[in-house]
């Protein structure tokens, strides 16, 4: 099983070499980052050739991130799903508690094919970036992480797990000072510092290469839970659901399914307080097709292409745009996406917890209230697949103050027995799981 | 109506007759505000600038530094719509019959609409576009449009661009080309490395085209030694900074614009 970790697409077919998904991706930058771009292209297609560079990665994802990760039935969370049966791809077990280890591992690696010493990441308030930090100091690199100045405020206790890593972590401070933000700063120190440095992509969006090469290291995930439930469930899922920031994790499980045309493969974007109320991430849902980040995709926007702010509890969904293979994957049909809110999410992350002794992250718990709906629909009979993305420890203080769960008199607790208060309280920008 | 490409030619050529390079302005529309935006863009023209380049403001300028975010934001912040912009590239040519371009990021076209964008851009007087985040690859849409109108469609070169790329880019450009002359987002910077002659050097073995120099030139002294080597000079941030020093007294931003503009005509003269 071990040679089998690291799949690229065996069809081959999308993106085309312009990096399109059908009317989406493409590769939208400056001229001082052509060179760079190209540069990671050409050395991922000489890594995929290479046998050295997928044993590598097959050894660290065993020994390392612990791959395969399990396969959980939670049949009493699923009484509250119609009947339907539910397993939970367990992707918080993975080392640094996410998906987001399978990715940076594989780049880091190209890193160092590349011969860059330096690398640079994004974080909505922390997974992507604790991941990079961790993979900087397995190898050696020098590593910064940029983060808007709200989550590094909200999120101190990441910061410090970054810190600790070795990595240096820069309070962005311009525009809405979120994840939107970290990102135009990462691609403003990428054109700086390139001659050195890789700019270490968190999510399936960016231009070209990033969509197919990120996916292509999270195509693990879809890989092994379609073969486990086979062995333990004896067919395929009626539906695979996860949930959608820019949509590494979803599509590190939908891939391995797309020519499983009976499975139905279900996103869930952030619905904030609602789609109606404008309070929102839900980019494919609400969205336009545009330019964001490198890419042509649904974006949240104006009628003059100016980028909208997105809301979400979750930070690492509070995202206003989405991968261009999803954007491809919803137009052609192949896939359905559905927004689910702060409070659908909120309930389904305690439902878990109760009736299975498994704490979600919040971004995960999209998915979970998700597959609860899918349940009720399908009935009896359903079979669901859930990607559960990453372990909540790192929103508890979050969970504790929504569900008024610290013993303190303080102000927090008054906060706490408020539902209104509560959530502006919460705010915008959570930590995430993207 | 056609845009005025041949103008900017024209001016091009016209400075490089008097055997000296042009100098080229750039402020973002709506800064401090839409109306303010049209005098200040007017002004640097008034004070020796040859050619404008009118930035649309955009929510995500990655490419830019902190002081051009911040004009942005203040333009965004008071409303400032691509109507505004095109108005202001309209206002500042009819009052100056100078070459008026528009810098702006993909997104707003793409979301206004190429052909209705490169219609009303040429109908107003404009120029050309300059289009830093569209490389040459995704560009046909645009520059079919941009030549049906008579406009300008200005590429960005990059010390990293490669010698066999950069032919590629000149070939699909018109108007000029303009020259990162260094790796990094717009500001101003102490001094203008030799990257930037090089590259100039490599563009010119690859094109006829004038090419201008910008990114972090800031004083009468840096125009000069940019004007050395290059066909055109270009300077953003530090008219913005001028604008933003005298925050709340137009009129003395106004002053501070030209005053700047005149220094840097007589660098590129030096």
């Amino acid at each position: 099983m071990s040679s089998d970790f690291f799949i690229p697409d065996p069809e081959g077919r999308i993106p085309s070499a312009q990096g399109y998904f059908g009317a989406f991706g493409g590769k939208f930058i400056p001229e001082a980052l052509v060179a760079a771009v190209d540069e990671v292209a050409e050395e991922y297609e000489k890594a995929k050739a290479d046998p050295a560079f997928a044993a590598e990665l097959n050894d660290l994802m065993v020994n390392y991130t612990g791959r395969p990760s399990a396969l959980t039935e939670v049949p009493r969370f699923a009484e509250h799903a119609g009947g339907a049966r539910i397993f939970l791809k367990r992707e918080d077990l993975n080392h640094t508690g996410s998906h987001k280890i399978n990715n940076v591992l594989g780049q880091a690696l190209l890193t160092k094919r590349m011969g860059k010493t330096r690398v640079i990441a994004e974080t909505g308030a922390g997974q992507h970036g604790v991941a990079t930090a961790t993979a900087c100091a397995l190898f050696g690199l020098e590593c910064t992480i940029y983060m808007g100045e709200i989550d590094t405020e909200r999120q101190a206790l990441n910061v410090a797990r970054m810190r600790m890593l070795g990595a240096e972590v820069i309070a962005v401070k311009s525009g809405s000072r979120t994840l939107k933000d970290a990102i135009n700063e990462a691609f403003r120190d990428w054109v700086a510092n390139v001659d050195r440095t890789h700019y270490l992509f968190g999510t399936v969006a960016g231009p070209h290469p990033f969509p197919a090469l990120v996916r292509d290291f999270h195509r693990v995930i879809g890989v092994e839970a379609r073969r486990q439930l086979l062995e333990r469930a004896g067919r395929l899922p009626d539906a695979a659901v996860a949930c959608v920031g820019g949509g590494s994790n979803a599509i590190g499980l939908f891939h391995a399914f797309l020519p499983d045309e009976d499975v139905r493969l279900i996103g869930c974007e952030p619905g904030g307080h609602g789609v109606e109320t404008g309070e929102h991430a839900a980019t494919l849902t609400e969205g336009t097709p545009g330019i964001l980040h490198g890419s042509r995709s649904y974006v949240l926007q104006d009628e003059d292409g100016q980028i909208t702010e997105p809301y979400s509890i979750s930070a690492g969904l509070d995202y206003p745009g989405i991968g261009p293979e999803h954007s491809y994957l919803k137009d052609v049909g192949r896939a359905e996406y559905r927004a689910v809110t702060d409070d659908a999410a909120m309930q389904a992350l305690r439902l878990l917890s109760q009736t299975e002794g498994i704490i979600p992250a919040i971004e995960s718990a999209h998915a979970l209230a998700g597959a609860l709906e899918v349940g009720r629909e399908l009935g009896k009979d359903g079979l669901i697949l859930v990607n559960l993305s990453g372990r909540g420890d790192k929103d508890m203080d979050t969970a504790a103050r929504y569900f008024g769960l610290y013993d303190a008199p303080a102000d927090d607790a008054v906060e706490a027995d408020d539902t209104d208060a509560t959530d502006t309280a919460l705010g915008a920008h959570q930590e995430g799981t993207k | 109506m056609a845009g005025n490409v041949e103008l900017l030619s024209s001016v091009l050529a016209g400075a490089k007759a008097e055997g000296r390079a042009a100098l080229v302005g750039y402020l973002p529309a709506g800064f401090p505000t839409v109306d303010g935006g049209v005098r200040a863009v007017t002004a640097m023209i008034e004070g020796g600038c040859d050619v404008v380049e009118v930035g649309l403001p955009h929510s995500d300028p990655v490419l830019d530094g902190p002081v051009i975010q911040t004009a942005d934001d203040i333009a965004l912040r008071g409303g400032v719509k691509i109507v505004d912009v095109i108005r202001t590239v309209g206002e500042a040519h009819a009052a100056t019959g100078a070459p008026v371009l528009c810098m702006t990021y993909w997104n707003p076209v793409d979301a206004y609409g190429v052909e209705r964008f490169a219609a009303d851009l040429a109908a107003a007087g404009g120029a050309g576009c300059i289009l830093p985040d569209l490389p040459v690859e995704e560009s046909e849409v645009w520059r079919k449009a941009a030549e049906e109108h008579g406009l300008a469609t200005v590429f960005v070169v990059a010390p990293s661009s490669r010698d066999e790329r950069l032919a590629k880019i000149t070939a699909a450009g018109t108007g000029f080309v303009y020259a990162a002359s260094l790796m990094g987002v717009t500001g101003t910077r102490e001094s203008v490395g030799r990257e930037a002659q090089d590259l100039v050097a490599r563009t010119r073995a690859t094109t006829d085209l004038p090419v201008c120099v910008g990114l972090g030139v800031s004083n009468a002294e840096q125009a000069a030694e940019v004007a050395q080597f290059a066909d055109g000079v270009i300077v953003g941030s530090a008219f913005v900074k001028r604008l933003l020093a005298h925050e709340g007294d137009l009129e003395a931003g106004l002053a501070g614009v030209r005053e700047l503009a005149g220094e840097l005509a007589k660098g590129v003269r030096a």
